[in-house]
């Protein structure tokens, strides 16, 4: 073999190398949720409407099983990501639709509300600032920010409801739901907020917080919050 | 005959390059280590807001200032060397030439002196750690010593993907992710999981304890002035490990008694949901509906069962004190 034959051959693997860490890198990249904007054209001293889903399946993309939350968009749309933006010392009025079953908790210190407007929340109407999980449904998940010392457990729905949710999300509002509402309040503070369910309903993982607890997109996410 | 100095083979009327060098780090060191005492000495982390932070912000000053005078002697002799000895243009080697040669008192020195350093640091922090309040760690799930003090405020800490939360077992038992502690009070810290290892760092407490599922850390301490503590988790758990601290704060014992009984109140509905207070807990199956956990208790429990073992707050206390 020639000296610009091997030459030839190495430069056309040093190629196909390169090309797959290009791909792999933006296949990475590009599964990063999107991030919503909820912040722009926000007018001072009005509050934001911020309005999600639970599911017990998300029943697309990479993980289609996996329990996850919605979001949806300023225009309406119904996104997959638990990213958003959100004006700073802003009162944010949450509607959250939960369509998964609940079950005990594994510590019921988070069946409590709190940290929410009031200290309580709204399930279906009726004000909630106590959940105990071992009675009807129970919680199937929980809304949190540690960092601000907001709690607030989602009561779940019959699992054996006939109309319960096994479409791919977003859930119709005709499928078994609770409607859960809160009112928190953003910090003055810009920065990142991590918030996440604390329910451990990481499905097939040890102690059921690995998947979709350890994931951003799925049970997890970021308070963006913004000047 | 030629002057024997530092290793060095020189000639004629040579200064003693070693004596020169053990008076300027003498000098050097009995400036340094008592400034290091008097100014910095008392901001060393973590402060003195315990005895157990006290215990360790003593450590680390006398670690410094053993450490100092090393730091001194190496930084002395590279500077001494760099200007004595160094390579002059046209002139002999200096290093690994016939005219250099080992020098016997030097290397005994060296051995003799690193050998003392090292052992009086490795007797000094075991002796630290097994003393009261000394490293300011935790004491096991079997204290290696308890504290006098007859009035001993139990404090259990329970890790959590990704949170800590406090139950107080003299106060029927409440849960709260707020940890307050009264002034001038032993506490003892029972340090416990529900799920992975965690690790609960109290910084301005100067506690760190390993949070183990299933298992009873317990760390004593005494406070000794108010003010605000950062609790960290200090042991990789997962992704939100870096997000898992919160604050506490450290009050008059009269506002502390406030908090408490008005805490103990406000929670006693939630309080009626907890499991029966235990030194440790056993992470269920059905914590998240389903058989999935590696459980050996009761996997489809009709309760929660973390809280084998429960005791009652009189006997928690009764360990405690």
């Amino acid at each position: 073999m020639t000296r610009a034959a091997r030459l030839g051959i190495f430069s056309s693997l040093f190629a196909v190398a390169i090309g797959l860490v290009v791909f792999v890198s933006m296949a990475f990249l590009r599964t990063n949720p999107a991030t919503l904007d909820f912040a722009a054209g926000h007018v001072a001293g009005q509050p934001v409407d911020l309005t999600l889903q639970t599911v017990g399946a998300v029943g697309s993309g990479p993980h289609p099983t996996w329990v996850s939350y919605m979001t949806k968009a300023p225009d309406g749309t119904w996104t997959h990501t638990t990213l958003w933006d959100l004006p700073a010392d802003t009162r944010i009025d949450v509607t959250l639709d939960e369509y998964d079953s609940g079950s005990p908790l594994r510590n019921p210190e988070i069946g409590r509300v709190y940290g929410t407007l009031g200290s309580d929340a709204s399930v279906n109407g009726k004000p909630v600032s106590l959940i105990n999980a071992t009675e009807g449904n129970g919680v199937a998940h929980t809304f949190s920010i540690p960092t601000l010392g907001v709690n607030v457990p989602l009561y779940g729905v019959n699992g054996d409801a006939k109309t319960f949710c096994n479409v791919p999300a977003p859930c119709p509002l005709s499928a078994a739901h609770n409607v859960i509402t809160f009112s928190f309040v953003t910090p003055k503070q810009t920065g990142q907020y991590p918030w996440q369910c604390f329910v451990p309903c990481g499905a097939g993982y040890l102690y059921g917080n690995g998947g979709p607890m350890q994931t951003i997109g799925y049970m997890d996410g970021f308070l963006k919050v913004v000047s | 005959m030629p002057v024997q100095d530092a290793g060095v083979r020189t000639s004629g009327a040579e200064p003693r390059h070693g004596r020169r060098i053990v008076v300027m780090w003498a000098i050097a060191s009995a400036i340094v280590d008592p400034l290091f005492y008097l100014l910095a000495g008392p901001h060393m982390p973590p402060g003195d807001m315990t005895s157990s932070a006290a215990g360790a912000q003593f450590d680390f000053n006398v670690l410094t200032m053993a450490a100092l005078p090393v730091i001194i002697g190496v930084c002395i002799y590279g500077a001494y060397t760099l200007f004595t000895w160094r390579a002059s243009r046209g002139g002999p080697d200096p290093v690994m030439t016939p005219t250099s040669r080992s020098n016997i008192r030097i290397q005994t020195a060296w051995i003799g002196t690193t050998t003392v350093v090292v052992l009086s640091a490795f007797v000094f922090g075991t002796v630290e750690l097994v003393v009261p309040a000394g490293a300011g760690g935790a004491e096991g799930p079997q204290p290696i010593w308890t504290p006098t003090s007859k009035t001993v405020l139990p404090v259990q800490v329970i890790g959590q993907q990704w949170k800590f939360t406090y139950r107080y077992p003299t106060y029927g038992g409440f849960e709260t992710d707020k940890l307050v502690i009264p002034d001038n009070t032993t506490i003892a810290f029972h340090v416990t999981s529900l799920d992975v290892i965690h690790d609960f760092w109290a910084y301005q407490l100067g506690v760190k304890a390993d949070a183990n599922p299933g298992t009873d850390n317990v760390a004593f301490t005494t406070t000794r002035a108010l003010g605000k503590v950062t609790v960290r988790c200090d042991e990789l758990c997962g992704i939100w490990h870096g997000a898992m601290y919160n604050y506490g704060e450290v009050v008059p014992k009269a506002q502390f008694q406030q908090w408490a009984t008005s805490t103990e109140a406000s929670l006693v509905a939630a309080t009626k949901l907890l499991p029966p207070f235990a030194w440790s807990y056993t992470p269920s199956a059905n914590g998240a509906g389903g058989s999935y956990y590696p459980d050996n208790v009761d996997a489809f429990s009709k309760t929660e069962v973390y809280g084998a073992g429960a005791v009652s707050a009189k006997a928690a206390a009764q360990k405690s004190s």
